[in-house]
């Protein structure tokens, strides 16, 4: 039973980690209908520009990621500028393409910039389990895992304030719901999209920190996007309340199906599992469980 | 002036109904096909064939499978690369136990394996749509590229986990195998592709053709007039992955000769063949063919350039490679975004005026 409560809960931290690259989709999803495949890059891009800062120039921990904020605010402006201003009115297919080749174009830039080899992240944040857990409970927990559960309530709750009471955040959601009432009560979309790609690469960073102390800053990182693609669908492309319940589900599922399910079957199976749960979760709701309805007309 | 209709008559419903009713378009038809299969292979050396030439036929005919899904009938997957693999595993087994039954037989039977799966994997596309389908699909990516590294079944328990493609003949001339010969594996491919083209044209335009296309355009609609998107959407996934299974085999046998499931067939290659039809242009075949060649040789072009030229450091010139792709992708989203076919389009409306200017 005991052993039963340690996989859920170290399920449920890794499931909030999933959650962090998660957020970072919906945010953009939600503001421009814009399925980002560059989010896991940027969640890279913006550990390697945080980590190389450190090392190369020597910044102190504060002044690097005050640093690396404004390199994300910047590619955001420069995303829009370049890229998302000529894309107006296309398909989400070509817009979602466009992503695609951003992911390319970010990954070469932060090798070039940065180097390939794999890089050591230390802010200061605990490592190691949690003596206090250990002690009392008998539980394995790491302490990262627990800080980094805490940081995504504290941005979750940031970014409800943000989007339900503030002017910008209403404008965003404006946004989301119609780009051309929204327009036409002079909201000024670029505007809105470098703001939404700001909070998506400040997001990213913090997805890139928490994962970049656990296994260290290195290509793999990108590759979190795809451990974050189940964690939408089931939470709904367009919930931010979705993003982290989704994760809690499927990191849950994830870590008690290697555990008890993946013996039998040769193991490794949690590449697929999260994919294959998020579909059972489809079949029956199919726009996720928080997502809106989709209504249909002819 | 030069591509014109006036004048040629349609008198009967054969002539009316013709898969390429216009002369002009049957003379460069025929054109492609002399100069692929006479002129090429006499030109060419060994490294055009193999280098550049198989991988392009055989990305051709995959890509045409993955338009026929995603650009006629609507529905995007990202699960390219393990239907791929499932065509390539298949042929494999099938080689190594019934090799009597000869080799484009059994290119055959892999796509129709291929279509079966493809059809499985199709059915939660009844019930969701967009971009959680395409997410949906690549549980079918990660699910079997996963089942064919871990079930020894499938790679014959060999210790590598890698499957090694048996020398094949087709009419006493190896195709497959470390000894092949390489014009002729250039020739069977070429013609399963220029098969398989034709006969995509000739399903895209038909009864079914268009069901896919109503579907696409507005799948509500298309259910109220009558078109049934239980058979049409899973008539879809099944050609669609026939001629990626084929397309898997080919890769598979005829040009890699060996491969090993998560290196050949991961996601990258999924993402790699929706690029083709995107800037090729969604719904064409001449669009699949076109995004083919692109990717193909673009990279071995810059590749060439920056290496040979420019003298670069081969990891650095990996990583501009991926900078370059990247931004002549969303550079040709932004000019075309209706891809290399759409601008086609456009040279034949020039054609057909010039030189007078209305």
């Amino acid at each position: 039973m005991l052993f039963f409560i340690e996989v859920t809960l170290s399920g449920l931290m890794a499931g909030v980690m999933y959650s962090l690259v998660a957020l970072g989709f919906v945010l953009i999803f939600k503001a421009s209908g814009i399925f980002n495949f560059a989010q896991g890059v940027m969640a890279l891009f913006a550990a390697l520009t945080l980590v190389g800062l450190m090392e190369k120039f020597g910044f102190p921990i504060w002044l690097a990621i005050i640093g690396t904020i404004a390199v994300m605010i910047l590619l955001a402006w420069l995303i829009e500028r370049i890229m998302l201003r000529h894309l107006v009115n296309q398909e989400p297919i070509i817009l979602f393409m466009a992503t695609i080749g951003l992911a390319y174009v970010l990954e070469g830039m932060g090798d070039i910039l940065w180097g390939s080899d794999v890089k050591v992240l230390d802010l200061g944040i605990p490592q190691g389990a949690s003596d206090w857990m250990l002690d009392n409970f008998d539980i394995y927990i790491e302490k990262l895992e627990i800080f980094a559960a805490i940081t995504a309530g504290i941005m979750v709750a940031f970014l409800a304030v943000f989007f339900q009471k503030t002017r910008i955040g209403r404008a965003l959601r404006a946004v989301a719901d119609d780009h051309q009432a929204a327009l036409s009560v002079g909201i000024s979309l670029n505007t809105i999209w470098v703001i939404v790609w700001s909070v998506a690469g400040i997001v990213a960073l913090v997805a890139g920190i928490m994962w970049g102390s656990k296994s260290g800053v290195q290509f793999s990182l990108s590759l979190i996007a795809l451990k974050a693609l189940p964690v939408l669908i089931l939470g709904g492309f367009t919930s931010v309340p979705g993003a982290i319940i989704g994760g809690m589900i499927i990191g849950v599922g994830e870590k008690v199906a290697e555990v008890y399910l993946g013996p039998f079957v040769g193991g490794a199976i949690e590449n697929w599992f999260a994919y294959m749960l998020a579909l059972a979760f489809l079949l029956f709701r199919p726009q996720g469980l928080f997502g809106e309805k989709i209504i249909e007309r002819v | 002036m030069i591509y014109r209709e006036t004048g040629q008559f349609k008198a009967n419903y054969q002539d009316d109904q013709a898969l390429f009713p216009i002369a002009q378009d049957r003379y460069v038809i025929f054109g492609i096909l002399i100069v692929t299969f006479a002129v090429v292979p006499a030109m060419l050396n060994e490294y055009w064939l193999n280098a550049i030439l198989l991988p392009f036929l055989i990305y051709s005919l995959a890509a045409l499978g993955l338009n026929i899904l995603t650009g006629y009938c609507g529905q995007l997957s990202l699960g390219t690369g393990a239907f791929m693999a499932v065509g390539a595993f298949s042929v494999y087994k099938m080689m190594v136990a019934i090799p009597e039954l000869g080799f484009i037989p059994l290119v055959l039977l892999s796509g129709l394996v291929t279509a079966a799966v493809g059809t499985l994997f199709g059915l939660p596309s009844l019930r969701i749509k967009g971009f959680y389908l395409a997410v949906a699909t690549l549980a079918a990516q990660f699910f079997l590229i996963w089942m064919f590294n871990k079930v020894g079944w499938f790679f014959n328990y060999s210790a590598s986990g890698m499957i090694n493609a048996p020398p094949m003949t087709i009419f006493g001339v190896i195709v497959t195998g470390p000894h092949a010969n390489p014009i002729a594996k250039y020739y069977l491919v070429a013609a399963i592709v220029a098969v398989f083209a034709l006969a995509a044209k000739n399903i895209a335009r038909g009864r079914i053709g268009r069901n896919w296309m109503a579907i696409r355009d507005m799948d509500i609609a298309a259910e109220l007039i009558g078109v049934r998107p239980l058979i049409a959407k899973l008539s879809a996934f099944a050609v669609s992955s026939f001629y990626v299974g084929m397309a898997g085999a080919l890769y598979f046998a005829v040009w890699l000769g060996s491969a090993e499931p998560t290196e050949a067939f991961d996601i990258n290659q999924s993402f790699l063949v929706l690029f083709m039809i995107i800037i090729g242009g969604l719904g064409s075949v001449l669009g699949s063919f076109l995004g083919a060649a692109f990717l193909v040789i673009m990279p071995i072009l810059l590749k060439n350039i920056m290496v040979d030229g420019l003298g670069t450091d081969t990891s650095l010139a990996k990583h501009f490679e991926f900078i370059i792709v990247g931004v002549m992708i969303i550079g040709f989203l932004i000019v075309e975004p209706h891809g290399l076919a759409r601008l086609w389009r456009i040279a034949k409306e020039k054609l057909r005026l010039w030189p007078f200017p209305y």
